[in-house]
């Protein structure tokens, strides 16, 4: 199963994709991307409330998801956007929430709710600039840690961020994909400067691309155990509302049948350790970056999101300088791709982490590499992207200070 | 464990042990407390219906009336966040709209901190139906002052009198939009009943208010040790609607003003979803 409607069937929910998006270049926002991206991915339910810069979201899911019979509602606020979406999520419908900085933070608690229940669902934050109202329309890379940590007490998170309008429609199903497959909660850590951005996307055909749908349960033993390992992949099937299970679902500390216990120690510990270990132990699907140069690299540029854009022009420059700089882009920033991070850590001298904040993941590139290698963020706020000159500036910087480095050990 | 002598005698009474999950028995509420009246008549009027289980879904928020629905029903039930049960709820009847989607709680759950979202599920006219178990007081985390708490009374954080208003919840969300609105007392049992039954029955969002004693938390700080004594308070105190009218507003200080408070028909949001997205899509395949 692909799709989880209401009315009609998976051919004729194939039908009014290709009906109302034909396969072709078509030229955008990364916000309208994102939401294209959910519709291909077979959400069906979207809960919002407007904010800048993530508007364009809600804008598009409400004049497209009908055409596509699902269904769009406009909440009172973003906590309820979010409720909606967890209650929409146990019906079986694929659903999404998006907004930015100061909704993200409202949010926050059913979120936690989300991931406690394993509800499988999208969370978009367009960062902005921030604390508090900040610059509303300028884009930031300020909610790194927020998606990590947002919500309270111990828990794990998926956070994808994508580079370009294209990759934000791509990386909206990935999301989805993740999020159906894992039963987690999966936040799209998008920005205002691509949401805002135009350009080309190809829009594929519904056919091209591999949608996943949540395990259910094979029979009523099986559904018993909603918070239970019954496969031994960690991953418990999900007995829906509405099928004669009575599921009891709760944000309380919960045995495998779903039934409330906070008073056994072992209860919570079994739980919480299986919300980690699930994650972990799937790390090689969740996982994802890109590379470019960092075979024979001697600086590295490591840098995300938006970006990781200039970053590469940096980089290509300093490549036709002669300079040998590599760049290590993670589009799954949480969990944070340690393992390869540690590898190319031990084959450089100089680190550089471009982001639109004053270092953040530069925290995450830091505890993976030694003492030794020398590393320094580079950073800007103020709702300007980096430039290519900006990046490369410090490349060539690094670049001085190592030959000189040479030059006095010679 | 259970009684079983108890067991027996709610068998006898109302069947009502059919409609419960046996594990998650017996009940944490306090002896006297108003929400086993709450789920009786709750039951009862599912019995009444006859409403399969597997046809409901229960949603509840935070604090002792969140609990009187769930784990205990045996029904799909979702323990949401606080305050927040009726925006989870939203989500559900979108989903399934052909389920019956009830949220029970009480009243600093939803016309304290949720508020906003019971107000605008009411102008929504959602097809849900929310029973507000209203006691006056935050019973779950030891007996604070609540927006409900009547002029004057004396709470843990109001230890020499409240010196602020209650809100009146039923009149603002029959004023918001909602298609049915009703309050009574524990000691209406069968009027209670019988407007869950109406509840339940509109197409539309419906609220059922239920003024219920909370011995433990209020009743001993006010001088009313014992749930008779509260259930004495509220016979004495209850004004129906229709005298209600008559008087001013002076004479209503400190009444409950029981009854139905609006009924009537109105677009529902979810079968207009449903009309749109017919519209949008249907016909075009």
């Amino acid at each position: 199963m692909r799709f989880m409607i209401i009315k009609g069937n998976e051919e004729e929910q194939i039908r009014l994709l290709r009906k109302h998006y034909p396969k072709g270049n078509y030229f955008m926002q990364g916000d309208e991307a994102i939401a294209f991206g959910a519709l291909f991915a077979g959400c069906r339910f979207y809960a919002g409330y407007p904010i800048t810069p993530a508007s364009e979201i809600a804008e598009t899911m409400a004049r497209e998801l009908p055409k596509v019979k699902g269904y769009y509602i406009q909440m009172e606020d973003e906590i309820g956007s979010i409720a909606a979406v967890v209650g929409a999520s146990w019906t079986g419908l694929k659903s999404m929430t998006a907004t930015s900085g100061p909704g993200f933070s409202l949010m926050q608690e059913n979120l936690g709710l989300g991931i406690m229940t394993e509800t499988p669902l999208v969370l978009v934050d367009v960062q902005r600039s921030g604390p508090s109202t900040g610059q509303a329309t300028k884009g930031a890379q300020g909610d790194f840690f927020q998606a990590r940590w947002g919500t309270h007490g111990d828990h794990p998170i998926i956070a994808i961020s994508p580079l370009s309008v294209e990759d934000s429609f791509w990386e909206t199903i990935r999301a989805f994909n993740l999020s159906e497959k894992l039963r987690i909660p999966v936040v799209l850590l998008a920005d205002g400067v691509i949401g805002h951005t135009r350009e080309q996307i190809r829009i594929p055909d519904p056919e091209e691309v591999e949608i996943l749908y949540r395990k259910l349960p094979k029979n009523e033993e099986e559904a018993r155990f909603p918070f239970g390992d019954v496969h031994g992949d960690l991953i418990p099937p999900m007995p829906l509302f509405g099928k004669g299970y009575f599921t009891h679902v709760t944000g309380s500390t919960h045995k495998e049948s779903g039934m409330r216990d906070v008073y056994t120690p072992e209860v919570h510990d079994r739980l919480v350790r299986r919300l980690h270990r699930k994650i972990e132990e799937h790390k090689d699907e969740i996982l994802k970056w890109e590379e470019h140069y960092t075979d024979d690299a001697e600086i590295l540029v490591v840098s995300w999101g938006v970006s990781s854009r200039p970053s590469l022009g940096a980089v290509l420059k300093a490549r036709k300088e002669g300079i040998k700089a590599g760049l290590f882009v993670p589009k799954t920033v949480h969990p944070f791709p340690e393992r390869r991070m540690r590898e190319l850590g031990k084959r450089v001298n100089t680190i550089l982490v471009p982001e639109m904040n004053l270092g953040q993941v530069i925290l995450e590139v830091q505890r993976h590499v030694n003492d030794e290698v020398f590393v320094k963020g580079v950073n800007k706020i103020g709702g300007v992207p980096l430039t290519v000159e900006e990046v490369f500036r410090e490349i060539k910087a690094a670049s001085s200070a190592e030959r000189s480095r040479h030059r006095s050990a010679d | 464990m259970m009684d079983m002598g108890m067991e027996k005698q709610i068998q006898s009474k109302y069947d009502m042990i059919n409609y419960l999950r046996k594990e998650a028995l017996p009940s944490p509420l306090c002896p006297g407390c108003g929400g086993g009246t709450v789920l009786n008549a709750f039951a009862n009027a599912v019995d009444q219906l006859g409403i399969d289980p597997k046809d409901l879904v229960l949603v509840s928020g935070i604090g002792c009336s969140a609990w009187i629905a769930s784990p205990h029903f045996l029904a799909d039930t979702l323990h949401t966040t606080h305050g927040r049960a009726i925006a989870y709820a939203t989500g559900v009847k979108v989903g399934l709209p052909d389920k019956k989607v009830v949220v029970i709680s009480g009243d600093g759950d939803l016309a304290g901190i949720g508020g906003n979202h019971l107000l605008h599920a009411a102008r929504r006219n959602i097809d849900i139906t929310v029973i507000l178990v209203n006691n006056f007081i935050y019973g779950m985390t030891g007996g604070q002052v609540a927006p409900t708490t009547p002029f004057g009374a004396f709470t843990t954080t109001t230890p020499y009198r409240n010196v602020e208003h209650p809100l009146q919840i039923s009149e603002v969300i029959a004023a918001a939009g909602a298609s049915y609105v009703a309050r009574w007392t524990t000691a209406h049992v069968f009027q209670l009943i019988d407007s869950i039954k109406k509840a339940m029955n509109t197409k539309g969002f419906a609220l059922v208010e239920v003024i219920s004693q909370c011995p433990v938390q209020f009743g001993r700080r006010n001088r009313m040790k014992t749930p008779g004594e509260m259930i004495k308070w509220f016979l004495k105190n209850s004004v129906p609607v229709s005298k209600a009218k008559k008087m001013n507003p002076e004479e209503l200080e400190g009444k409950f003003i029981i009854g139905e408070f609006i009924k009537r028909e109105r677009a529902e949001l979810v079968e207009e979803l449903n009309k749109l997205i017919e519209e949008v899509s249907g016909g075009e395949t």
